[in-house]
């Protein structure tokens, strides 16, 4: 079973998927626990990976289903789940934060989708099966086919909220759709080229037989990388995210928002780094050039729009685009430190926007509207929901020690290192964005006065309401729980950052990326 | 020199936590506890000052404590370590804080303010970051403490809820949080990457002067970053936050925007001149004479506003920023003494100035009364304060026996060790200038009849937890002066 660790992370939520929809025939309540034991069983299996991983003298552990060999030239051809340092940590991640949404869905799923329970678990815990096996799989179109599990799933859980949902959900169906496709065409000129479809496999032929001018591998590049920045919801293919987030089901906003993004981030690093290697990403292609640019686009453009928000939900949608922004930049100003910015922003980013995601779910539980002209005297009412929610904040606007801080600082670093300032200049200004706007939401919040300036109470702290609607009135423990524990891990992360950076630098040893400094 | 004994103690970890403590108790105290919550702050203010006075004999032997809390860089550790400068600022904090919580609770009652639990909490988180940023060892750690100290003081601004607060809380953050997230971080991380090819671990006491291995340029743009960087210096033109943050509660003007929080600007301005530059770096780099040209000018434009300010906290706002132009500019001076007379002034300065803010509050409290032109004949009612205030006064004009004449006795110094006689003559031109602005609030309280259409007869002196800490602060000015050997020797100049 030790060996079998990365099965497992799959085989729990399989299972678990199953039993949730079945459970439907006999009682719809048996939906939760079962989800949340096999999350558990899934996170449990995935620590031992990525412990597997580190302690293992390669940094990576393999698993092969179907047990084709790996040592045929072009390397294998069986379907391969392959955990390095990196795999694991997101994965990791990515089964943490489907553990910490699942135990927070309760009350929520029971309100806002009643009567669909387990159809509801069931989709949940095969979206999270697709997320993590996108972290972990070793082949190229196995890739394309969690991508595709991860995206049908995500459909399912957003249309099943509200009519407006269903528009959204079209919306991102078709954009998902024409990110997966161009995806797979890439693939498939790889593998007319190379012959093989395991991502190391690839490399190596391309390394071996020198194709790094071939244009065949040029088109898949270009084909592979627009497609992934259209399924990350870069700027300017964002346009699916905000409604699709907005209109969702609360659970499903957790669960969708802190990861999705995240893990084509991922799967752009490992695409860059694994499957076509630094030197013919960086070296060869023109992207460096110009991609610092396009990122700097974004993150002004998606800042403003987050400006414009009335309300917390859109507020942190846009807020999610500036940070693929963030981490797009950190990859593409080609250093050691903006990649390792970029990684660690993929994981602080993940327990942030959970952490805020998790707070505006219980903000619009207890004041049904998530608009900030209804959050007056949420301080006395839910000072701990409060605390929770504004930790992530600070977090996102990159306040110590949280972890959102530590992510800024190797971003910011890493275009030191790069000199190109212009994606310096960009996180200065959006880092001031955020300050406006965590800080507005505090004053709306804290203070008795409305928007365009007018004095509401009667002075002296009065906020101008009844005593009914500022009574300690604290979300149930089952959202409050998860939310602080998402809270405590932004902290922690943050001061516990030097165990993570010393993974991602080990996973970072065998790239050559450029360092800046003559050591 | 030889190098310090350097000795690992806990007790610098002890005295940021003891406010954390101390909080818990606070809140959990209540509204419905007032005196039991008030006792709490002032125990754990008794506690934090008996922490770091029981440093003091150490520090006077010639040795260093230091605590290692964690790693936050490879390089880099979270690092207290108590030296002289950082150890005297650490005094002034926490011993002002005790008198600060007698006063809080005499104006605070008095004026039946609201949400006192949560003005006592953040107290207590402000004064535990300013014992962070004073024991702090290196530029990483100074920085976390520094921005935890933004934060935990917004509260403290926006206290009144309205629409001043807002306006003040955001001139407030706006400006410390713009300079300290897009000027000093660049520095930050542009230090960390470039000085020992990327081992720099920013240590005050390893690491200084290491900044000169950089090209004169970056000096110079670096100086600059760090000088702005650190807004809560309020250097001019980053000083508006200041005048906008007396919307607070005259407490917190009081300690924080008169002692900790500015303070906390310009210690770490000092940190920068003499312990990340050095005297040697900073004195040959050319940069240093800009600083002090603006620390002058911040000085004389900031007096001249005083002169024009009818609201005696703005006045005094004022009067803080040129004050914290002295400080700046002695640690730009860039000679042992002029730095020694920086490191003095912020204590010096401090009991002076929280002396006057005391007495503006007990005025408020007592009369109602916020303008210098409302004040007459006010002193024959309410004695003890106003004489304070006159004390207060002369010791911020900095005549002898007061403790303000000793610090600047040792920036005039400093600057004739550089040969910069200019300097001297701004710092008279400039306590001239105190005088004038500063003088005639106790002249009109003394001796201008009072209106006579107004009934001031009512008016009596503030409630005694207002009087006594304002009475014990103007006979610290005096103490300063004449027990000033162990100052002297924590600013590292000798007697």
């Amino acid at each position: 079973m030790m060996g079998d660790a990365i099965a497992w992370i799959f085989i729990f939520p399989l299972l678990g998927s199953v039993l949730a929809a079945l459970s439907g025939f006999v009682n719809r309540k048996l939906a939760y626990p079962i989800s949340v034991i096999s999350m558990v069983g899934a996170f449990g299996a995935g620590v031992e990976t990525l412990l597997q991983a580190i302690n293992s003298s390669t940094h990576e552990v393999s698993y092969i289903l179907g047990g084709w060999t790996l040592d045929l030239f072009p390397r294998g051809v069986g379907i391969e789940f392959r955990v390095d340092i990196l795999a694991g940590l997101i994965s990791i991640i990515v089964l943490g934060v489907g553990l910490i949404v699942t135990i927070y869905s309760k009350l929520a799923v029971e309100d806002e989708t009643p009567n669909k329970e387990s159809i509801y678990y069931s989709l949940m815990l095969l979206q999270i099966t697709g997320l993590a096996g996108i972290c972990m799989t070793g082949d190229a179109f196995n890739l394309y086919v969690l991508i595709e599990v991860a995206a049908l799933t995500g459909y399912g859980l957003i249309a099943i909220g509200s009519n407006r949902a269903a528009a959204a959900t079209f919306n991102y169906l078709i954009l998902g759709t024409i990110g997966a496709s161009l995806y797979l065409l890439g693939v498939g000129y790889l593998y007319i080229k190379t012959g093989t479809l395991n991502m190391i496999g690839i490399r190596e032929v391309i390394e071996a037989n020198r194709l790094a001018d071939s244009a065949t591998i040029q088109v898949a590049f270009v084909l592979i990388g627009v497609g992934i920045l259209i399924k990350m919801a870069f700027f300017p293919f964002h346009v699916w995210l905000p409604n699709a987030y907005c209109n969702a089901p609360t659970t499903t906003s957790c669960l969708l928002a802190p990861l999705v993004t995240k893990v084509m981030i991922y799967v752009m690093i490992r695409m860059l780094l694994s499957v076509f290697g630094v030197e013919f990403s960086f070296e060869s292609t023109i992207w460096v050039n110009w991609m610092p640019w396009l990122v700097v686009v974004a993150i002004i453009c998606a800042a403003f729009m987050a400006l414009a928000q009335r309300e917390i939900k859109r507020m942190l949608a846009y807020l999610i685009v500036a940070e693929v922004g963030y981490m797009v930049g950190g990859i593409w100003i080609y250093n050691y430190y903006g990649m390792i910015g970029s990684i660690f922003h993929i994981i602080s980013d993940a327990c942030m926007t959970l952490c805020l995601f998790l707070g505006t779910g219980i903000i619009l539980r207890a004041c049904k509207t998530t608009h900030f002209d209804g959050l007056r005297g949420l301080f006395s009412k839910m000072p701990l929901t409060m605390i929770g929610f504004f930790i992530g904040g600070f977090s996102i606007i990159g306040l110590p020690p949280t972890c959102g801080f530590f992510s800024k600082w190797y971003l910011i670093t890493g275009g030191m290192v790069s000199e190109r300032w212009e994606y310096m200049v960009v996180l200065m200004f959006s880092t001031m964005v955020m300050v406006v706007l965590f800080f507005r939401l505090i004053e709306r919040i804290h203070l008795a006065v409305s928007e365009s300036g007018e004095n509401l109470g009667k002075g002296h702290g009065d906020l101008g309401l009844s005593k009914e609607q500022t009574r300690f009135d604290e979300a149930p423990l089952v959202m409050l729980i998860p939310l602080l524990v998402s809270a405590s891990c932004v902290i922690l992360i943050g001061i516990y950052n030097q165990e993570v950076v010393n993974q991602i630098e080990i996973f970072l040893q065998d790239y050559d990326l450029p360092t800046g400094v003559d050591h | 020199m030889s190098a310090p004994l350097i000795i690992e103690d806990i007790r610098p970890l002890l005295a940021l936590i003891a406010p954390w403590l101390g909080l818990v108790g606070i809140m959990w105290a209540g509204e419905k506890r007032a005196n039991l919550r008030e006792s709490i702050t002032f125990i754990t203010a008794s506690v934090q000052a008996a922490l770091v006075l029981s440093m003091l004999p150490i520090v006077l032997s010639g040795a260093i404590l230091e605590f290692h809390i964690w790693q936050i860089f490879s390089y880099v550790p979270m690092l207290l370590r108590v030296d002289g400068p950082g150890l005297l600022f650490a005094c002034v904090a926490s011993i002002l804080w005790i008198a600060t919580t007698l006063y809080s609770v005499g104006y605070m009652r008095g004026l039946h303010e609201h949400a006192q639990t949560r003005f006592y909490s953040f107290f207590a988180l402000s004064l535990s970051a300013t014992m962070g940023v004073a024991f702090s060892a290196n530029l990483l750690t100074i920085y976390f403490f520094y921005e935890m100290l933004s934060v935990s003081t917004f509260p403290l601004v926006t206290h009144m809820q309205d629409k001043d607060a807002r306006t003040g809380g955001r001139t407030y953050l706006g400006y410390l949080l713009f300079t300290s997230l897009c000027l000093l971080l660049p520095a930050l991380s542009w230090c960390y990457v470039w000085l020992d090819g990327g081992q720099m671990t920013m240590d005050f006491m390893a690491d200084t002067g290491k900044v000169g291995h950089f090209s004169e340029t970056t000096q110079i743009i670096l100086l600059f970053l760090f000088t702005y960087g650190f807004a809560k210096s309020g250097l001019m033109p980053f000083h508006s936050w200041l005048p906008g943050a007396m919307v607070a509660p005259t407490p917190v003007s009081a300690l924080l925007h008169a002692v900790a929080v500015v303070k906390v600007g310009v210690f770490c301005v000092y940190r920068i001149y003499a312990d990340v530059y050095g005297v040697e770096v900073l004195s040959q780099m050319g940069g240093e004479e800009w600083i002090m040209i603006i620390a002058s000018g911040t000085i004389l434009i900031s007096s001249l506003i005083a002169l024009s300010q009818d609201n005696l906290k703005r006045r005094l706002a004022f009067s803080t920023i040129g004050q914290l132009g002295y400080i700046a500019l002695g640690a730009a001076i860039a000679t042992d003494r002029g730095q020694g007379g920086a490191v003095l002034h912020i204590a010096m300065h401090a009991c002076g100035k929280i002396t006057l803010f005391f007495c503006a509050g007990a005025i408020f409290v007592a009369s109602g009364k916020k303008y210098v032109s409302q004040l007459r004949g006010i002193g024959r009612r309410m004695p003890i304060t106003m004489g304070a205030f006159m004390i207060g006064s002369l010791s911020v004009i900095g005549l002898p026996p007061l403790g303000g004449f000793i610090s600047k006795w040792y920036l005039a110094l400093g600057a004739l060790d550089r040969d910069a006689t200019w300097v001297v003559v701004v710092l008279l031109i400039s306590s001239l200038l105190n005088v004038f602005y500063l003088l005639p609030v106790a002249v009109t309280a003394f001796f201008r009849s009072e209106d006579t259409e107004e009934d001031d007869a009512s008016i009596k002196e503030a409630p005694w937890p207002c009087v006594v800490p304002l009475a014990c602060t103007a006979l610290g000015c005096f103490a300063m002066f004449f027990w000033s050997d162990s100052l002297l020797k924590l600013a590292g100049v000798s007697p």
